[in-house]
């Protein structure tokens, strides 16, 4: 059930010169995909740069001593509940961290809020989280659907892909990410011609690609996830969408979906992340650190990792602020009311809706002759502003804002 | 009938059965002391879902792949008319069940038409295709599921929130399911299951009309089954795809064969072996499917009569 | 060029023939389903873990010992095959005088356990598998592009179930196995080694399923779990078909794969269930299934 890191030996060595100040403790959970779909997103990964934060953070605060666990919720929203209620009611454990996998994610922001904990949501794509299902306890760091969808939509229209064609799977998830997208694609100009909904976990894409390409339109935009989405890229390359002057527009792509992919079938895949290993010298830093804190120097990390990093920081932060951890709503307003800060993400904002602002970045894969080192994967695009990058407070009908 | 009756120690097996409920209930009265209750609940439910499971396999000889179908879809509609429509926990767990009842009719007559290994393939089959279902309806959620069902007050007095009325209520609904599977082993009814199990073609030249029988049990088993998706909807406040999907068809048969096939027990001891196992391994998380897949083999292999099976069979009792 | 429920004759030849081809996989699958069942009297619940390590053993090869798709389209169904015959021998053969769900049980543990250790070892997002230069590029074919490599996926699968059902049906050593089905203890006393029998014809099924996960390898995610729900529509598949005869399940494996590509173009939202409402209306109409014998 849990790995208790124990960080005390470090925080009692440091503890002689700050004798005045007021000892806190803080019990922080990682729940992840250790496993499945998301481990090489959240997992393992994420508790590794938990632990980054942590030893940073305890190093200037040795005051504040901080426990961590981890978990796995295996995917499933009943296994993540009730390891959350066992943390919160048992183990006291006073922040959950990361949980990628949206299903998972609501429900333990339900419990945060019953229990008044805190919940700092990295790895989740739902927008949900700061829309109509946002609380007081919950916020949402790295990105989200919205930010994706319109992240990419409105760039490769502003580029002149401005007829697009959806591939959406069919499920909530994959309707909600082709309703925004399309919202933006229209919103910038331009316009959707048709789309195909395609059950989840489909083989065969070619019937979908034929209808895509016959649609005659500029991008197809997958508005599907993990093995649809690298299926319909696969088999995409196979019919010669992309030689045919097609282009595809992923929605939700991540670095390890272009891995599985291979730069010579991702090459010129357009899609938007809010943070990458490589942008710059911090990033690249860090990236070191965590591959040796992870025991894996071919592995790179996700937004996803980075997004927990900046999150435990940020969290840590508040709870001085509020001179401890066991209101989860005061950290949380701690957390909104002080400006974010930290190496990865820069300086930024936690908004009313629970919802965090950064920039956001378009990036395109590069082809195989252009990939210089492992890892190597984009040409940055374009850089989509903080205040352009999430949804507008006043649309996602979160009462928080409004009140 | 008395020819195709089960040979069984008649005298002896009852009591011995006695002893185990009693021993069995004192156990869930005093566990939420030192096991933390809401895993206790989450176990109870899987255990009466084993238990309905058995109910097929173990007296009717059926292997059904694909009991999430009953289970998944009653915690939907136990989760949907809870929290969309207002219905007390009591009778939304009713309306889960008879959603359960009413596809357990459907695939069940269905499936009956084939036997042994078609017929656990039918059924693995139509409950891939309710996932379909599950996935692309609107009030599922699909990957959100249903979140943040309320518990509510049961016959608008008791208020679940409370963790031991919520036990006590878990508790009850277990038990009774269990004694009514009890019931039902033990009627005129469940002989002629046994009996059909043993030799179907006996059966109809007895005069027995076997698929009536055959689709009754079904039905019984799916609804009890509902039950108990219904219950764990209300207990964890969730609904969700994994409640649907085929690895939990392929769960339950799991622990209802660690515990003993065809053992009024066995099932509730393989819930809480299964449940634990996925409980407190989670830190070997990735390792849980690899784990399970070994308990399926060396079951087969060596144990198939599972705990409680060769617990009774070591002390020449029924259990 | 005329219309047929406002779909363009050409585009429908064009989803016709993707039909087609996808129903190469089914027939492959289900027709490896129908010759150990024939023999072992199991439903091997392993199948899509064994297609699925398959398309893994072509990553290795490529990716660890630089040997091209060629060779592993020969190499992956003999070393898969080889793990079938490893199964067989240290587990399957202990079942066969009990009751067959047993056999279903043990081979959906044995799937477990292949796709968890996959999946702990190499992620679950998949691995890239590039296609042959043989095979890239396509033919133009007025109605439709029809990439190469998909036309090399229905010429090898014929080939190889047409292949199987000649050996079965037509040759002695397929008499042998026939006869040994029915009969094995007559066949037995004739001086044919018939475990050994069923242990090869184990490893020979196991074996195409891996081919077919290799022909797969270009054109689907190479990933732990791509076979997981694949068997469940071979599963619906065989039942429609009925095990009963070879020829059944070949011929069962393309038309399901043509309907299922129809239903793609007319109601896309359906085509992974469309599969699994014939299996019903069939139970209806004819519960032994359309090539079967009743049991």
């Amino acid at each position: 059930m849990k790995r208790l890191v124990g960080l005390a030996a470090l925080t009692a060595a440091l503890m002689c010169g700050t004798a005045q100040a007021q000892q806190i403790t803080v019990k922080i959970g990682v729940m992840s995909d250790m496993s499945s779909l998301y481990a090489d997103i959240g997992g393992p990964g994420s508790t590794a740069a938990a632990k980054l934060a942590i030893a940073d953070f305890t190093k200037a605060n040795p005051n504040v001593k901080v426990e961590l666990l981890s978990a796995d919720h295996q995917n499933k929203a009943d296994v993540g509940s009730s390891v959350v209620n066992q943390w919160f009611d048992v183990e006291k454990v006073d922040v959950v961290v990361d949980v990628p996998n949206s299903g998972v994610a609501l429900a333990v922001s339900e419990i945060a809020r019953v229990k008044n904990k805190a919940f700092i949501v990295s790895g989740a794509a739902a927008s949900d989280l700061t829309g109509g299902k946002c609380n007081a306890n919950t916020v949402h760091w790295t990105y989200d659907t919205w930010m994706l969808a319109n992240g990419t939509a409105k760039a490769l229209v502003k580029t002149g892909g401005d007829t697009w064609f959806f591939l959406t799977a069919d499920y909530a998830f994959g309707h909600a990410l082709e309703r925004d997208s399309g919202a933006a694609v229209e919103a910038s100009g331009g316009k959707v011609i048709n789309k195909v909904r395609h059950p989840l976990n489909t083989n065969d894409f070619s019937s979908f690609l034929l209808q895509a390409q016959a649609s005659k339109a500029k991008i197809i935009g997958l508005a599907n996830a993990g093995g649809d989405t690298i299926n319909s890229i696969k088999q995409g390359a196979e019919f010669g969408i992309v030689r045919g002057g097609q282009k595809f527009a992923g929605l939700l792509v991540f670095a390890s979906d272009v891995n599985a992919l291979g730069l010579n079938t991702a090459q010129g895949l357009t899609l938007t992340e809010s943070w990458y290993w490589d942008l710059n010298d911090a990033n690249r830093a860090w990236t070191k650190r965590w591959q040796a804190e992870r025991a894996a120097a071919g592995k790179f990390p996700t937004m996803v990792q980075a997004g927990v990093y900046a999150g435990v920081t940020h969290y840590l932060k508040a709870v001085v602020a509020a001179k401890g951890a066991s209101d989860g709503k005061a950290v949380i307003a701690e957390m909104k009311k002080m400006p974010t800060d930290d190496p990865l993400f820069g300086k930024g904002a936690v908004r009313a809706d629970g919802r965090k602002v950064h920039d956001a970045y378009l990036l395109e894969v590069k082809k195989p002759a252009e990939s210089k080192y492992p890892g190597d994967f984009y040409h940055l695009r374009a850089t989509i502003p903080a205040a352009e990058a999430f949804r507008p407070l006043k649309d996602g009908n979160c009462p928080l804002a409004s009140g | 009938m008395a020819d195709i009756a089960l040979p069984s120690v008649e005298a002896k097996s009852s009591r011995s059965e006695v002893i185990a409920f009693v021993l069995m209930v004192g156990f869930f009265i005093v566990a939420p002391a030192f096991i933390y209750p809401v895993f206790l609940m989450k176990a109870l439910c899987f255990a009466l879902f084993a238990c309905a499971f058995n109910l097929l396999i173990g007296y009717g000889g059926l292997l059904s792949f694909g009991h999430a179908l009953y289970f998944g879809w009653a915690s939907y509609l136990t989760a949907h008319s809870a929290k969309v429509w207002g219905f007390p926990p009591e009778l939304a767990i009713l309306t889960g069940a008879a959603t359960a009842a009413l596809f357990g009719l459907v695939a069940g007559s269905l499936a009956i038409r084939r036997q042994g290994i078609y017929f656990a393939m039918i059924t693995l089959a139509l409950a891939q295709m309710m996932f379909f279902f599950a996935l692309q309806a609107k009030f599922t959620g699909g990957e959100d599921g249903i979140q943040a069902v309320p518990r509510g007050y049961l016959f608008g007095l008791v208020n679940l929130n409370d963790q031991t009325n919520m036990y006590i209520t878990t508790l009850v609904i277990f038990l009774a399911g269990f004694l009514l599977i009890y019931r039902i082993i033990n009627s005129p009814f469940g002989e002629v299951l046994k009996a059909i199990r043993e030799n179907e073609a006996r059966a109809i030249s007895l005069g027995y009309k076997t698929e009536r029988y055959k689709l009754m049990a079904f039905v019984l088993s799916a609804t009890l089954a509902g039950v108990a998706g219904g219950t764990k909807a209300i207990v964890l406040q969730i609904a969700s795809l994994t409640d649907v999907n085929w690895p939990m068809s392929g769960e339950v048969v799991l622990m209802a064969l660690v515990g003993g096939l065809g053992t009024v027990f066995g099932p509730v001891v393989g819930a809480f072996v299964i449940i634990a196992m996925q409980n407190y391994l989670a830190q070997v998380g990735q390792w849980v499917t690899v784990i399970q897949g070994v308990v399926f083999v060396v079951c087969v292999l060596l144990f198939r009569r599972g705990i409680i099976g060769e617990l009774a069979n070591l002390l020449r009792i029924r259990l | 060029m005329f219309e047929i429920f406002g779909i363009p004759s050409q585009a429908l030849f064009g989803q016709l023939l993707l039909g087609l081809i996808n129903g190469s996989f089914y027939a492959l699958l289900s027709l490896g389903l129908a010759v150990i069942f024939g023999m072992l009297n199991i439903i091997n619940f392993s199948h899509g873990a064994q297609y699925m390590m398959g398309a893994f053993v072509a990553f290795f090869l490529l990716h660890y010992f630089g040997l091209n798709y060629w060779v592993a389209l020969v190499i992956a169904p003999i070393v898969v095959g080889a793990f079938g015959v490893l199964i067989e021998r240290l587990f399957l053969q202990w079942l066969y005088k009990l009751d067959h769900l047993y056999g279903l049980l043990l081979t959906f543990g044995i799937a477990l356990i292949v796709e968890g250790l996959f999946r702990n070892q190499f992620g679950s997002s998949g691995q890239p598998y590039q296609m042959p230069e043989q095979l890239t590029g396509g033919q133009n074919l007025g109605f439709m592009f029809l990439p190469n490599y998909r036309a090399w996926v229905i010429v090898l699968s014929l080939t190889v179930c047409l292949g199987t059902w000649f050996i079965i049906e037509r040759t002695r050593l397929g008499a042998y196995l026939r006869a040994a089905t029915e009969n094995p203890t007559l066949v037995r006393a004739f001086g044919v080694n018939v475990s050994r029998m069923i242990t090869l014809t184990y490893g020979f099924g196991v074996g195409l399923a891996a081919l077919a996960g290799v022909m797969a390898a270009p054109i689907y995610n190479v990933s732990p779990q791509m076979g997981a729900e694949l068997i469940i529509v071979v599963f619906a598949v065989v039942v429609i078909g009925g095990m009963g005869s070879i020829m059944g399940a070949i011929v069962t494996g393309f038309g399901l794969g043509v309907i299922e590509g129809l239903t793609k173009v007319f109601f896309p939202e359906a085509s992974n269930t469309v599969i699994f409402v014939i299996m019903a209306i069939v139970l209806l109409v004819r519960p032994a299934g359309l090539f079967g014998r009743r049991a």
